[in-house]
């Protein structure tokens, strides 16, 4: 080898001693990172991701510990030195991005002192030429007017610029290697384009190479040079971005990139794989994936692989043993995806079934009455749905989606009653269902709304056992033995894929995929027609969320069911919609088939937010830079909402709202649709 | 996912003692020393309290058994003492034990009855407040709130002083239980109601809550049968730890005269009766019952301590 890696981490082993027994999270770890490369880690959660990067910056948190193995860093051992050389390494040779840019900052400094403070820790600068540095890093990772905001503190900074400026101190030393774990994830899409670009950037101006963690595959396809497939403490297969995205070799990970929903392609059914990554307990001897493995044979069971080179990629599994043990017997796997034809897209028009109309809800956020007089202010309302019209014909899935703070979920409670809307109407299957009253008089009518939430931690009731949880929404009438009531709740789990045997237990010792589904067997507990999506799938990691969307397909077809499905993600929504409408500020822009939206998005902010979605099919593609990031429902901008952030805007735009006008089948509010100023759509 | 017999039908109580003893928080508490020496100090206390006739060497009620010629003899092993009375005798001549044991008794029933209707009173008022919120809620906190500023002590003296007034001179014997308790009680429903509030604000944005209202179920529905069991576990804590100041607020009425009646003493009664011969020497008639005192309030805080660290996730 001409040249040592950056960083080399060999047989990792870490652990958690427990009263229980040492729990193996990290088991026999190899990898490394040469200069100025981005290694992508992915895995689902529990996968050991984070612990890796934890453990080479030194923080694992107690009682975790490295309990075996080494991890060299520029051919020097780190894992075995004393915390206060470890200090002068992180930081200054080794840098970290963190998730979460509310709690990576400390809110009683400016961001200029935790700046300087950082250099001055490294580097050897007086505090006029750290000062003097800070500034010149603000402006590099693009927060305008660095000079003036370098002295702001970090609440008067929006989420993606802290994360800009958590950036801009992982930087600060010019450290050769950036651990970002998950940097993007608790961002909106728009503005995750926006840190993925910066990134990106940055890394190959000061030459630093990063290891990308993250459970996002349209991340780590967009970003990485090389990607390592990590599943239940191990590396399961390790190569080039395109190697793994186009052409991966373990079944593992055939199986994660064909349950991940992509824009590009339309598919009837996601690839599922069934199960879910073992406990930390309890994981399988052998091979750790054999149990939920297509291929497994023999061998998996009881022997473990580790890593061994198939084509340009290394791939823990037996699979690609050496020829003696005649792999052509066995069958190679590859991504079995039913494409063809989309269910029910450009179906007939069907009956219309839930209709809302000018629907509004305000919230009154105003501090009290004797604050706003001597503070002399006024109200503060927020507008989270502001004049929206939305119509669902039977059996269709209308997907809803918006960056946070848009109002979907407020959408989602408002039209199943539990807000009572300031404005509008409301009418089910010609019933009206506006007020509290009218809901209250067609109490049977309301019934057949359910629905289903987003945290599956939160949406079960801990104390409860799952068979009351499920027959919580059946009705009182039915709860009776002659009624068949244990019969039907036990049939309810059956229809979920689980067994009538789970209904004692608590939902604790199920996984978020389980309660997800338990989840959904109370809402169908109701015998509804009509379901409330409400980011039913964004706390699951994407095989398990493939499993979820493959059963709302299902109980699509078998029960006839209509949904309102709420999510942030374009990639789910396309996979699962009949028609889409997005959200921008308490107004639907746009909405229409999905088929035409994706192909043929109107509104500029369509197009913005599809050009920033990162998608396994952009694999190595440049991305459009997206600027701004959503204004606050409390005061939106006058005229069109979205005016500030479009390249299209004039003067029009800034003072009159626009209203909603249908072309070719897409109903779109936009000032420069109208007036024929927006240029086409690049297509392909 | 293993297989689990119907609930109902078969209840494998070996089964149930082996996953008590295995859960964290019986593991926490093995771990602790001195919450296990508290817990058995407590259970000692408890079970003499519950067995008091049986337990306690002489009964000092039955007139005809105490002898006024046994009056003010040192405990048994000071010169004069009587291997009769382990601890001594009092002025009328009754064992300083057995009083000890038979005060316990009445000072640990009245502190549970008060933290039992104390722990309703509050938890039913807490839920009201957090689930309904709006006015309620701001009376019902209000009067907490200029509640808490008394010391619970004071609140507990007037509202005895209160009740003892409208009942009329001549209300001894059992309705002097009934005043106290209620006294204690109504002393001790703030910290209850302010803590479910909390919580009760804090469980009902979630989901499950969500999901209940969906289901068309109503309001005292969801409020008991979903909040409830959410919010016990800070109640539980709450509930050992005023249970040794109920006690030590009981013992201080009873010192001061207006506790349990003086027939039935109580650990509080007996140090006031003792306090009288503190300065004639016969010091073992007050110190007793008081070290007896301590050592109950102690060891139940220290239940209390444990408890509230083993269930607040934070501190695990």
């Amino acid at each position: 080898m001409a040249k040592p890696p950056l960083l080399e981490v060999k047989n990792l082993r870490v652990e958690f001693p427990t009263r229980h027994g040492t729990l193996v999270a990290i088991d026999d770890l190899s990898l490394h990172i040469d200069p100025g490369e981005v290694l992508g880690v992915v895995g689902e959660s529990g996968a050991g991701k984070s612990l890796t990067g934890a453990a080479i910056i030194g923080l694992l948190e107690p009682p975790g510990r490295i309990a075996g193995g080494e991890i060299l860093f520029g051919g020097r051992r780190i894992d075995k030195l004393p915390d206060a050389e470890m200090r002068r390494i992180r930081g200054r040779h080794i840098g970290a991005i963190f998730q979460d840019p509310l709690t990576s900052l400390n809110p009683l400094h400016t961001v200029g002192r935790q700046i300087t403070d950082t250099i001055a820790a490294h580097l050897p600068l007086t505090p006029r030429q750290a000062r003097a540095r800070a500034l010149e890093l603000l402006g590099e990772v693009g927060i305008p007017a660095a000079a003036e905001r370098i002295d702001h503190y970090p609440h008067q900074f929006s989420g993606g610029m802290r994360q800009r400026v958590v950036i801009a101190l992982a930087l600060c030393a010019d450290p050769k290697l950036i651990i970002a774990d998950e940097p993007t994830t608790a961002l909106d899409v728009s503005i995750q384009a926006q840190i993925i670009v910066l990134l990106k950037r940055l890394c190959s101006q000061h030459g630093s190479a990063i290891m990308l963690i993250t459970h996002d595959m349209g991340v780590i396809a967009e970003t990485a040079d090389r990607v390592a497939v990590m599943y239940a403490g191990r590396i399961g297969e390790v190569g080039p971005v395109s190697e793994i995205i186009h052409k991966a070799r373990l079944p593992y990970t055939i199986g994660l990139m064909g349950s991940i929903p992509s824009i590009g392609e339309e598919v009837e059914r996601l690839v599922q794989i069934d199960g879910s990554m073992p406990r930390l307990n309890e994981t399988p001897p052998g091979c750790r994936y054999h149990p939920r493995c297509p291929n497994a044979f023999e061998r998996c069971r009881t022997e473990r692989p580790d890593l061994m080179p198939a084509g340009p990629s290394r791939v823990a599994c037996w699979l690609y043993d050496s020829p003696a043990e005649a792999p052509a017997a066995r069958p190679i796997p590859a991504a079995a995806r039913a494409t063809g034809g989309h269910r029910a897209r450009g179906a007939a028009a069907a009956a219309t079934l839930i209709e809302a109309k000018g629907l509004k809800q305000y919230f009154d956020v105003s501090p009290p009455l004797l604050t706003r007089i001597l503070e002399r202010t006024g109200r503060r309302i927020v507008r989270a749905v502001d004049g929206l019209d939305i119509s669902i014909a039977h059996g269709e899935t209308f997907g809803l989606v918006g960056e946070s703070g848009c109002g979907k979920s407020t959408v989602a409670r408002t039209v199943v009653g539990l807000f009572d809307a300031t404005a509008g109407t409301i009418d089910y299957d010609g019933v009206s269902l506006s007020t509290r009253e009218e809901r209250a008089r067609n109490r049977s009518v309301q019934q057949k709304m359910q629905m289903i939430f987003q945290d599956p931690q939160a949406s079960l009731n801990p104390r409860w056992r799952v068979f009351d949880i499920v027959a919580e929404s059946i009705p009182e009438a039915r709860r009776t033995k002659a009624g068949g009531f244990k019969e039907r709740v036990g049939e309810l789990l059956r229809q979920v894929g689980m067994s009538p045997l789970d209904g004692d237990k608590y939902p604790h010792e199920f996984s978020g995929g389980q309660r997800q589904r338990i989840s959904i067997a109370r809402a169908l507990g109701g015998e509804p027609e009509f379901l409330v999506c409400d980011e039913p799938t964004s706390a699951l990691d994407v095989s398990v969320q493939a499993q979820i969307l493959n059963l709302m397909v299902d109980l699509q077809r078998n029960l006839g069911l209509t949904y309102l499905f709420i999510s942030h993600d374009l990639a789910v929504v396309h996979h699962i919609s009949t028609k889409v409408g997005v959200m921008y500020l308490g107004r639907i822009v746009e909405w229409a088939e999905t088929r035409r939206l994706f192909t043929r998005p109107l509104h500029p902010y369509t197009r913005m937010l599809l050009d920033a979605v990162p998608d396994i099919s952009k694999t190595g593609t440049q991305r459009a830079q997206v600027e701004g990031e959503v204004p606050s429902p409390i005061d939106p901008p006058g005229g069109c909402h979205f005016h500030p952030r479009c390249p299209f805007a004039n003067a029009r735009c800034r003072g009159e709202s626009p209203e909603n006008i249908m072309v070719e089948g897409t109903s779109v509010a936009c000032h420069a649709v109208q007036e024929g100023r927006l240029p086409a759509w690049k297509t392909g | 996912m293993s297989q689990s017999a119907p609930i109902a039908d078969s209840l494998d109580t070996a089964g149930l003692a082996r996953r008590a003893w295995n859960s964290d928080l019986a593991y926490s508490f093995r771990r602790s020393k001195v919450t296990v020496v508290a817990g058995v100090i407590t259970l000692i206390y408890m079970l003499s309290a519950l067995f008091a006739p049986w337990v306690a060497p002489h009964d000092p009620y039955d007139l005809a058994s105490v002898s006024i010629m046994d009056s003010f003899l040192p405990p048994a092993w000071i010169e004069g003492g009587d291997s009769r009375f382990l601890l001594g005798t009092d002025n009328v001549g009754r064992d300083v034990l057995s009083t000890i044991i038979h005060g316990s008794r009445i000072s640990l029933g009245v502190g549970f009855a008060s933290v039992f209707i104390a722990a309703s009173l509050g938890v039913t008022l807490g839920l009201i407040s957090g689930y309904v919120g709006g006015r309620l809620d701001a009376v019902i906190m209000r009067i907490a709130e200029v509640q808490l500023s008394f010391p619970d002590i004071l609140i507990a003296l007037l509202i005895d002083g209160v009740i003892r007034s409208i009942l009329g001179p001549g209300a001894h014997g059992n309705i002097a239980f009934v005043v106290v308790i209620a006294a204690i009680s109504l002393a001790y429903w703030v910290q209850f109601a302010r803590t479910v509030r909390a919580t009760t604000m804090v469980e009902k944005g979630k989901d499950y809550v969500q999901a209940a209202r969906v289901a068309g179920k109503g309001t005292f529905y969801i409020m008991f049968k979903h909040l409830l069991p959410n919010v016990m576990g800070p109640v539980l804590v709450i509930a050992t730890i005023s249970l040794a100041l109920a006690i030590v607020t009981e013992a201080t009425l009873s010192f001061l005269g207006v506790g349990v009646p003086p027939t039935q003493p109580s650990l509080g009664t007996l140090i006031r009766v003792g306090n009288d011969f503190l300065f004639s020497g016969e010091w073992w008639i007050t110190l007793f019952p008081g070290v007896a005192l301590a050592i109950m309030g102690l060891s139940v805080n220290l239940l209390g301590d444990w408890l509230r660290d083993a269930l607040n996730p934070k501190l695990r």
